[in-house]
């Protein structure tokens, strides 16, 4: 708690400022100022908040590093994965964790930087705070031009808010590529993608029973492949069908009440579907084969596929409706004048016109259908087997990368690697996905004026 | 002219035989589309339907009303476990008092009995040395039963609970000793291994701790980012780049966001696993795109007379925006907030790779404590294999969509209510 505290006295110190900078320009002010009174209060908080805050920061990242350096000082010779280890355990020991064989002079030495370190930090966050402050001060004067000071700071914080997004693309590929290219090392990227053996397990033992892994990643997409068809021979036909219904039949107070009710399909959580599709429709599914006399599993690829259509229904019926509604009634009319019945218009002049926001909607729907975790996890299978039989377990991309990662890893094993192989896989798919689909309604789309 | 007579009423029928095709296709096409909807509709209400039907008893509990006699000195010796054998015995008098018997009478109710008589003591000394009737949670197989879960018709090998329990069940029921009651545990602890005495209270704390921190970090910077590609960005190559990165981020899979929190909020920063701190900035980048893109439209739908005339009066254009245009897209961003934490709170595949899928028991205490969210519930105990956990997961489930229900729908009342054509 006690390392929280620089971050009170900055804040306090910034309201602080506030009102004495804006006290100072109230009591000088005879003229017309280039600012309001409060522009003069946040120029004085800023040089208050800012410089410390990113003291205190600075100083939150680099001083674990340092400290670290100070106590491993002692220990020469250490090779990294031994330094980690030994720092782990002074440090659990610091924190008062029994452990044995700590030497007890470095646990001393460390609990002291660290007091040292907290002290320090907030000697000179409030140094640093002060000292911002009485420069600030000293320059408030009517002539100081606040507002566009303070203005050009509040666009400088917007725009490098919206640098974020860039830095979250920047950071999902890096991680993503680093991890790829130290697992492309250990494994050739043509047996990753050509492979036809999926089993990841790797030995704990030397002497274990199938200690080598193989990396073969086909299994894996085409069980994606197989989940995602059946998806959308689910959701294409229905979601296309129900877009043409809610966009040229419905009345409009039908209308308005079907739509929500269709994106309700889009709002429940995935884990909601995967528990149904797991627990309610494998079970049935697997006895209505037995009837029948057919050998289904209980993690077929099937309920898998059905229960994704549904969820994806919406994310076809939604655009598709859109962009179907926005085709001129003009058309629509000509068709009729020329005695056309109204699903002869559909089919041959709002299709037609409508077909390339149709295949936007489905390219989206797909790539919805490969990224989805959760129903896959629960409900299709770890088995990596390469089969089109849709009454087969079979498993997915997302599948294999959540159950690779899922708890207590050494990061450095080809496992968890070979998890971010797959996800930068996906992520690329996904995105392509994306991008041809926007390109293709952009593309495409017939104007009307 | 006969001919052309009868050309003329054969083309005639044929025109009719035409139409009526035709109109039977209308007819037909129409009906598919009634059946897509039906559909779609349908499987809702049966989802909805089996869902509640699965978990609505998960929200009473069977209990059974035990005479305790809290004996001082066995208090004194903190031998509850003798207390509680002592009080089952007193209840059902004909069992034996072999091993195999006492362990039979302690399954019927639940094994943390022990520990809430301790807990009743320990809140009220004063019952040392009285006769109490406590009402208990009855074990799992006999609430199973209880509530008609369990086919007592069945042979007593396959179904989990023994004829000589169900005699005794029948007999706590001929005394009024076992009820149905409202199930408190559910909504006061966290995860157990006894599916009788699990809980979402820490699930659900979790996931607001969570929330809070996604909303603490999105919000502001999605608003930030909206205000300046609308209001202030000069029209370059880095608003364009900002621009298409905002929509492709919305359009990447979750899963890929767990893999960033993993690689850089876990392993190169090092913030704690498992925590609603690492899980709520994860889930905050995911949210980052909706917030944007629904506070863009919002501030775009402020019409520009309103930062014109500001701007005619003096104001600078950071005024005019930030004292004119953001209030009245106020509500837009608002909504917008709402349905990026709806997003965000049934949100699982992510947090499943940043470790907040785990069997936590204590309810968390603050953002770095490990601790679990409303849809990794579901999902652990999704996973359980015992009767009771089934029932939970539904019950579970119906709270999380009511959660769910209740942003949407205030989602919903904003927009209605602020909607405004300028």
């Amino acid at each position: 708690m006690l390392s929280y505290l620089p971050l009170l006295i900055i804040v306090l110190f910034g309201v602080g400022a506030f009102y004495a900078s804006r006290a100072r320009i109230g009591a000088a002010a005879e003229q017309p100022l280039p600012g309001l009174p409060g522009h003069y209060g946040w120029y004085g908080t800023l040089w208050t908040v800012v410089p410390a805050t990113l003291v205190y920061a600075v100083w939150a990242v680099i001083d674990g590093q340092i400290i670290r350096g100070i106590v491993l000082s002692d220990y020469p010779g250490l090779s990294d994965a031994e330094a980690t280890l030994l720092f782990v355990s002074i440090e659990n020991a610091a924190a008062g964790v029994m452990t044995e064989d700590v030497p007890m002079a470095s646990v001393e030495l460390l609990r002291k930087l660290e007091h040292l370190s907290t002290a320090a930090r907030f000697a000179v966050v409030t140094a640093v705070s002060v000292l911002g402050f009485f420069w600030g001060w000293r320059r408030i004067r009517p002539e100081l031009t606040a507002r566009d000071r303070v203005e050009t700071a509040l666009l400088v914080a917007l725009f490098i808010a919206s640098i974020i997004a860039i830095l979250t693309t920047v950071g999902i590929v890096l991680s993503l590529v680093v991890e790829t290219f130290r697992f492309f090392q250990l494994v050739s990227p043509f047996e990753f993608f050509f492979g036809l053996e999926w089993s990841p397990q790797i030995a704990l033992r030397e002497d274990q029973v199938a200690a080598s892994g193989a990396f073969g990643a086909v299994p894996v997409f085409a069980g994606t492949l197989l989940i995602t068809v059946i998806a959308m021979l689910v959701a294409g036909p229905i979601g296309l069908m129900s877009a043409i219904y809610l966009a040229e039949y419905a009345h409009p107070r039908v209308r308005a009440v079907i739509k929500p009710l269709l994106e309700i399909l889009a709002g429940i959580p995935t884990v909601v579907y995967g528990f149904f599709a797991a627990l309610v429709l494998a079970p049935s599914m697997r006895n209505l084969g037995v009837d029948l006399g057919l050998t289904i599993s209980s993690e077929s690829a099937l309920a898998a596929g059905l229960i994704m259509g549904i969820m994806i229904i919406p994310f076809v019926s939604s655009l598709s409706d859109d962009i179907m509604t926005s085709v001129p009634m003009s058309l629509r009319e000509g068709s009729y004048g020329l005695g056309a019945t109204a699903s002869e218009t559909i089919k041959r002049v709002v299709l037609p016109a409508a077909t390339p926001g149709i295949v936007g909607a489905f390219m989206l729907a797909i790539s919805r259908a490969i990224g989805e975790t959760m129903i896959v996890v629960m409900a299709a299978g770890l088995a990596a087997n390469l089969t089109a039989n849709p009454f087969e377990a079979v498993t997915t991309v997302t599948v294999q990368i959540a159950t690779l990662l899922v708890g207590d890893h050494e990061f450095d094993s080809e496992k968890t690697m070979a998890a971010f192989a797959l996800g930068l896989t996906l992520f690329f798919v996904t995105l392509a996905l994306n991008v041809v689909a926007l390109r293709v309604v952009q593309k495409y789309s017939e104007r009307y004026d | 002219m006969t001919s052309t007579a009868l050309s003329t009423i054969s083309s005639q029928a044929a025109a009719n035989r035409l139409l009526l095709r035709r109109k039977r296709a209308e007819r037909r096409f129409q009906l598919y589309g009634i059946l897509a909807i039906s559909a779609a509709v349908g499987f809702l209400i049966v989802f909805l339907a089996s869902i509640v039907s699965r978990g609505y008893m998960g929200f009473v509990q069977t209990e059974v009303q035990l005479t305790v006699n809290f004996d001082a000195e066995l208090i004194e010796a903190g031998s509850y476990r003798t207390i509680l054998r002592t009080s089952l015995a007193e209840l059902f008098p004909d069992a034996g008092s072999s091993r195999a018997e006492r362990r039979a009478l302690a399954g019927m109710v639940s094994a943390g009995t022990v520990f809430v008589l301790r807990e009743t003591v320990e809140a009220d000394p004063a019952i040392a040395g009285t006769v109490q009737d406590v009402w208990v949670l009855a074990s799992d197989p006999v609430d199973q039963f209880y509530k008609g879960r369990i086919d007592a018709a069945l042979p007593e090998g396959e179904r989990p609970i023994s004829d000589a329990s169900l005699a005794r069940i029948a007999a706590l029921e001929e005394a009024g000793r076992i009820a149905l009651r409202f199930n408190r545990s559910f909504f006061s602890r966290g995860d157990s291994r006894n599916p009788e005495e699990a809980g979402i209270l820490g699930a659900i704390v979790g996931s607001a701790l969570a929330l809070l921190v996604t909303l603490v970090v999105s919000f502001p910077i999605g608003v930030m980012t909206a205000v300046y590609l609308e209001a202030f960005a000069p029209r370059n190559r880095i608003t364009r780049l900002i621009e298409i990165n905002i929509n492709n981020l919305a359009a990447v899979p979750s899963i890929v966001f767990g893999l960033l929190g993993l690689a850089v909020f876990l392993n190169v920063f090092g913030l704690p696993r498992s925590a609603p701190v690492s899980g709520g900035l994860v889930l905050s980048l995911m949210t980052l795109p909706t917030i944007i893109i629904s506070s863009r439209a919002a501030i775009r739908a402020v019409p520009p007379s309103f930062a014109e005339a500001a701007m005619g009066l003096g104001a600078s254009r950071v005024q005019a925006i930030f004292h004119h245009v953001l209030p009245v897209a106020a509500p837009g961003t608002l909504t917008g907030a709402i349905i990026g934490m709806a997003q965000a709170l049934g949100e699982t595949a992510p947090l499943l790779m940043m470790g907040m899928v785990a069997f936590v028991v204590e309810v968390p205490g603050g953002f770095t404590d490990p601790s679990t969210v409303l849809p990794a519930q579901v999902y652990l105990w999704a996973d359980s294999p015992e009767r009771g956990f089934a029932e939970k997961t539904a019950a579970a489930i119906i709270v999380l969509l009511g959660f769910l229900l209740v942003m949407n729908g205030l989602a919903v009342y904003l927009r209605r209510k602020f909607e405004k054509q300028w």
